[in-house]
């Protein structure tokens, strides 16, 4: 398939159908309607099924009974409905069921705005739902990104056991780019007949039981140490992260989604200027690429954090450089992304220091 | 003298586990209806069940089929995403009145609207058994739980919910139906209504929820044999026995 123009929802909608998703569980919120409605027509003439759930409550609980099954689902939602969804994550998590959930952020709180956000960063990091589980979240900040991550996002969900989010911001979901949407290799891997529901005279007769609800104090440790096992893997093997001229950089922009896009032109005006300014870009927000922040150049004297939110990742960025360098931050909130100069403002006054 | 089998416990039945339910609860005889109409249809090794919060969240450990432990309320929204996955599957939920008509309302009302091919068996027994006894939407009026202390009243909680009228409003659902416990009579007619439908499903024909009245004794405050009684004198009258859609 050759690039064509899509906006960003359609491509990720797309994306999931040549990555194998035939199941789509949604519920209509601004800005991320495109996926639900692209699914709906599109999921029947791939011999896939599209529901219509009553509410982002019923959605991710679909969710959770079509991942039980083995088989590759998705669902999407913005910031108030990944709120409603969060019982429900993190039974998806206990419970180690496989399954792919869009976020196409928006502003905040409650019911907030239509507008673009980030202001969900350690709503999808930290948890959100109750317990001891981690999400691994995906932040493009392309389209063409929106469409690999949501593919590696069947991957990650089937490998680990584990819900994976993509978390796109509002910028993402409704601009237009030019985007490959290729059949994802994975795209016919079968269910794992180990675990999924549905395959018990495949096991000879034995049952499969997925649940959370350990009321003995002793299986449900062990519970946790078993996941906790899980997510110190993932985080040592799928931590992602862009350096972009980060060599020499005196000023180091830490950024994602579309904020990074935004700080990649301020760096390059920047650097056509002869100013020594660099970006560190995290793609998965959790696992946090902590292994990246310790490549830092010697040459760093100080670090920007730019979001669409109020400074959620200021405090990852400290702990990931062991609060080496002296960390600022820049932001716009309400639905408002900063712009290039207001970028380059920042960097050139944290420069004269 | 040859011997004779003249009952055996269900295939489908867990063995060597002793159940957790209190002495006169109904949810064992439930669960063993359950089992014998899986061993008779001859689905074990394609059914899924739904476990709900509550008493009956453990039902796990006494069905071998497979089964997915379902958020509270939420059983019909998880059914309803393997079913869609897997309709050669047949998929069950197991929920309380607690679960199926407070908190999980939502769900029962849509899935069952979709007129998704499934089986719900929904045990009332008029009260919150696992949290010690709080009033439910199905409390009796007058009735005391933990909750309400001097029974439900009206202008505070309103009127116990009717689910099996209210659902039978619904053009999708095909069959519903309001059986009940107490007695070896009105046992053999739970065992028939819950078998068929479970068999409804088997034939693709829709939505079928078999409501079951049961006991609570522990939470209700009376012996086995009172709380029996007590379901025949004062929750059949409010919950009427019989079939409200029968695939009309």
């Amino acid at each position: 398939m050759a690039r064509v123009l899509m906006k960003g929802t359609e491509a990720i909608a797309e994306a999931a159908i040549q990555a194998g998703c035939k199941y789509f569980f949604g519920y209509p919120i601004t800005p991320q309607n495109e996926i639900p409605e692209y699914m709906s027509a599109r999921l029947p003439e791939v011999g896939g099924r599209y529901v219509q759930a009553e509410s982002e409550v019923a959605s991710i609980n679909m969710l959770m009974g079509g991942g039980s099954t083995g088989y590759r689902v998705m669902t999407s939602s913005s910031s108030p409905g990944i709120s409603l969804m969060s019982e429900g994550i993190s039974y998806i998590a206990g419970c180690e069921i496989p399954a792919v959930i869009v976020n196409v952020m928006r502003a905040g709180p409650g019911l907030g705005g239509i507008l673009p956000g980030q202001a969900d960063y350690l709503q999808v990091t930290k948890g959100g739902g109750n317990g001891d589980y981690n999400m691994i979240v995906l932040a493009p900040s392309t389209l063409q990104e929106c469409v690999d991550l949501t593919q590696a996002a069947f991957d990650l969900a089937q490998k680990y056991r584990n819900p994976v989010m993509v978390a796109a911001d509002g910028f993402m979901g409704q601009m237009m780019e030019a985007v490959e949407v290729k059949p994802s290799p994975t795209r016919d891997q079968k269910p794992d007949t180990t675990w999924a529901l549905g395959f018990m005279r495949e096991r000879g007769g034995r049952k499969s039981l997925l649940h959370s609800l350990y009321l003995a104090p002793e299986p449900l440790e062990d519970h946790n140490q078993k996941l906790q096992k899980k997510y110190q893997a993932i985080r040592d093997a799928e931590q992602r992260c862009e350096c972009y001229r980060m060599e020499d950089a005196e000023v180091l922009i830490a950024a994602y989604g579309t904020t990074a896009r935004i700080c990649r032109s301020a760096v390059n005006n920047l650097r056509n200027k002869g100013k020594k300014v660099g970006m560190i870009r995290p793609i998965t927000l959790w696992p946090y690429p902590r292994e990246a922040f310790k490549t830092i150049p010697g040459t760093v004297k100080r670090i920007l954090v730019a979001e669409m939110n109020a400074g959620q990742m200021v405090d990852d960025v400290k702990v990931a450089t062991g609060c080496a360098y002296p960390v600022s931050f820049y932001g716009r909130t309400g639905g408002i992304s900063p712009s290039v100069r207001e970028i380059e403002e920042q960097c050139e006054k944290l420069l004269s220091l | 003298m040859s011997e004779i089998t003249v009952y055996e416990r269900p295939k489908t039945w867990t063995p060597d586990v002793s159940s957790h339910y209190c002495p006169g609860c109904g949810h064992g005889i439930a669960h063993r209806l359950v089992c014998e109409s899986i061993d008779e249809l001859g689905i074990q090794n394609d059914t899924i069940g739904l476990a709900p919060v509550g008493c009956a969240a453990m039902i796990y450990d006494y069905i071998e089929t497979d089964f997915c432990e379902a958020p509270h309320g939420r059983a019909p929204a998880v059914a309803t995403g393997i079913k869609t996955v897997r309709p050669d599957k047949i998929v069950f939920t197991y929920q309380g009145d607690g679960d199926l008509a407070s908190i999980g309302m939502g769900e029962i009302v849509h899935a069952a609207n979709r007129g998704m091919n499934l089986t719900v068996i929904f045990i009332n027994n008029a009260i919150y058994g696992m949290t010690g006894g709080q009033m439910a939407p199905t409390t009796l009026i007058g009735q005391k739980a933990t909750t309400c202390p001097l029974g439900r009243d009206v202008a505070v909680s309103g009127y116990p919910i009717r689910v099996s009228e209210m659902l039978a409003t619904l053009p999708a659902p095909g069959y519903i139906t309001r059986v009940t416990l107490s007695q070896p009579k009105y046992i053999i007619k739970a065992k028939q209504a819950i078998k068929k439908a479970f068999q409804n499903q088997m034939e693709g024909k829709g939505f079928s929820l078999v409501e079951v009245l049961s006991t609570c004794p522990t939470n209700w405050g009376l012996r086995p044999v009172e709380a029996f009684q007590w379901l025949m004198d004062e929750m059949v009258p409010y919950y009427p026995l019989g079939t409200f859609k029968d695939f009309e």
